[in-house]
């Protein structure tokens, strides 16, 4: 199916689907994902049953602040769909698809690691990529890059950012 | 599609979700099982491809649950990329996963090239999947040294490091460095190959399909490799694709998918390959594949220097080109000194273009794209956003790594702990880009 097929295809449930660049994306309200997920992957013509990633990405001031991006892929029909939850700051919660797509198991701990977004009715959700008792969320624009205040027998490491100028 | 295993009969919880130290009731004599042993596998374990740590739940001899903890070479490289200019990346993503640099820069690079809507020119595409099939042999044959050490089968090893020792002189000659390149950049390649660059592919060319008949003959009937891999480590289709597994991993249970067939990049429709697909779903059929994928891409190889024409390998475009040119001296590779000589005593406007895009560099539109490339452990994605300006505004990295080592569990669990090591090695990960 072409990028503009499917877009047609997904836009008859879903309006908010743009063609960009050759990625079909579509926006999805947060109370809706699950239903729209279900059908994405159970409808014969999409077929979208692959789950590639799952991730999130911050946008301070902005509303909403948080958009979790699923990236879906359809071995049958080669093709594929980007679905995005946009999510308000101090509500940073959305339903787990772990249940549908087994593989967001890890890819939903990661993000919540990353960025602190709760993925609800989650099976495990226990820190995966830091180490336990990790204050913040380092992938949030607002922490600053890593090496933070490191302290190590006697010697202090600021940020990397405040040690060397870049652009 | 099924879903992954989450739950047994008895209502113990197995598979990715299972949580240690619980009584269990023994589906088969339906007796009350307490007496298990909880034991660490790494993470500092020779066999664990890096720093894996598992922590196994045994009882006696036998794998009753499995929970991979992940995490301990994480260096933050999604979160470095957004400091630094998008030229860059490249430099942290090829860090990723360390045996397969050049399948990272290059999805990188389509991912920012699709933003920027340029393509490369065809000499640097044809250098690309050059590149990219030679690191595949490479990186196979780490698999095979590696996975052969952990059985037992140390010559395999000495072999396996010995012909990658070939590549990585090839790799260091094009471009400076035997890993963590940093050759493939956005707009194309960032020098051409050298002169003896053609002449030393073709000899590895010549001397490799005897290398592979050897590991062949020491290991297709070696009854210990037999006994150590046949119908060990299975994982059906759709287990496989509930859980996200890519590659040779999924190939083997029967699923032809491959990035490079289904959603060709750099021009891989045009060149005539297998991609080889298996039925058994278990360690021997995953070694079975990736030999004939080191085939393959020999043949690849072998077409793309057929089609090297002269030309080009950077897009003539002075505002995403890299300004400097680069020339091997007596002291290896550096600036070239003509081009030294021309942006410090010829030309003041050279020398301000010169500065401007190697602190500020090019200008990505703002949007976001997602590109695959089909590395050697399966889908690797790059879901790259831009929001318009001189550094990336998030870098994700899907690595396969990090989506395979999630189905270990739903692999081991009710297997032997020695088995445990053949299943892990049949998978192939790379520490690198699973934490990344």
């Amino acid at each position: 199916m072409t990028p503009a097929e499917l877009a047609e295809r997904v836009r008859s449930r879903c309006p908010d689907t743009i063609v960009a660049r050759g990625d079909v994306s579509t926006i999805v309200d947060r109370d809706d994902l699950l239903e729209t997920l279900a059908w994405l992957r159970d409808d014969d013509g999409l077929s979208l049953g692959f789950c590639c990633s799952v991730t999130a990405t911050d946008w301070p001031g902005s509303d909403p602040r948080l958009w979790v991006a699923y990236e879906l892929r359809s071995i049958e029909h080669r093709h594929r769909l980007r679905v995005k939850v946009g999510l308000a700051e101090g509500d940073a919660h959305v339903p787990s698809v772990s249940s549908l797509y087994p593989t967001a198991n890890w890819h939903e701990r990661e993000t919540h690691d990353f960025y602190g977004i709760v993925f609800d009715d989650h099976p495990n959700p226990r820190p995966l990529m830091l180490p336990d008792g990790w204050e913040g969320f380092p992938l949030l624009k607002t922490e600053e890059l890593g090496g933070v205040n490191t302290r190590y027998k006697g010697a202090f490491i600021p940020p990397v950012d405040t040690r060397t100028a870049t652009t | 599609m099924a879903d992954a295993p989450t739950a047994s009969a008895s209502g113990r919880q197995t598979g990715i979700d299972a949580v240690p130290g619980e009584a269990y009731v023994d589906e088969r004599t339906g007796e009350l099982r307490q007496e298990t042993m909880i034991i660490n596998m790494g993470p500092q374990h020779p066999s664990t491809h890096g720093v894996l740590r598992l922590l196994l739940e045994l009882d006696g001899e036998t794998v009753i649950g499995c929970t991979p903890i992940i995490g301990y070479l994480h260096t933050g490289i999604e979160k470095n990329t957004e400091y630094r200019t998008w030229m860059q990346g490249v430099t942290y993503v090829t860090r990723a996963d360390y045996l397969a640099p050049f399948f990272n820069e290059l999805g990188y690079c389509l991912a920012v090239e699709r933003l920027l809507g340029i393509e490369a020119p065809p000499r640097a595409q044809v250098i690309r999947v050059l590149m990219n099939e030679l690191n595949r042999i490479s990186s196979h044959l780490v698999w095979l040294a590696t996975g052969g050490m952990e059985l037992g089968a140390v010559s395999v090893m000495l072999y396996g490091f010995r012909e990658r020792e070939l590549l990585l002189d090839i790799f260091e000659e094009a471009t400076g460095l035997r890993m963590n390149h940093a050759y493939i950049r956005i707009g194309g390649v960032i020098m051409d190959l050298p002169d003896e660059g053609v002449p030393h592919i073709e000899r590895f060319l010549e001397q490799m399909p005897a290398r592979i008949d050897d590991y062949e003959r020491l290991l297709d009937e070696n009854p210990i490799w037999l006994e150590r891999n046949v119908g060990v480590g299975t994982l059906s289709a759709d287990d496989a694709l509930a859980l996200g597994v890519t590659g040779p991993m999924l190939r083997a249970a029967g699923v032809a998918t491959d990035v490079r067939k289904d959603e060709p990049y750099c021009g891989y429709e045009t060149y005539d390959f297998e991609v080889p697909v298996g039925t058994g779903a278990d360690a021997y059929t995953r070694y079975r594949l990736r030999i004939e994928e080191m085939r393959e891409s020999m043949k690849i190889v072998r077409q793309c220097l057929d089609r090297l024409e002269p030309g080009p390998v950077m897009v003539q475009d002075p505002k995403v080109a890299w300004p400097a040119k680069l020339s091997v001296g007596p002291d290896g590779i550096g600036n070239d000194p003509a081009y030294i000589r021309h942006i410090m005593e010829e030309s003041m406007e050279a020398l301000i273009h010169h500065f401007k895009m190697v602190t500020e560099g090019v200008e990505v539109p703002a949007g976001e794209v997602y590109q695959a490339v089909e590395s050697p452990r399966g889908e690797l994605g790059f879901y790259v956003v831009s929001d318009g300006g001189h550094r990336p505004y998030r870098v994700k990295i899907r690595d396969p790594s990090f989506v395979n080592l999630q189905a270990v569990p739903a692999m081991v669990e009710g297997s032997l702990v020695a088995d445990t090591i053949a299943t892990i090695a049949s998978l192939d990960p790379v520490m690198g880009g699973v934490d990344r």
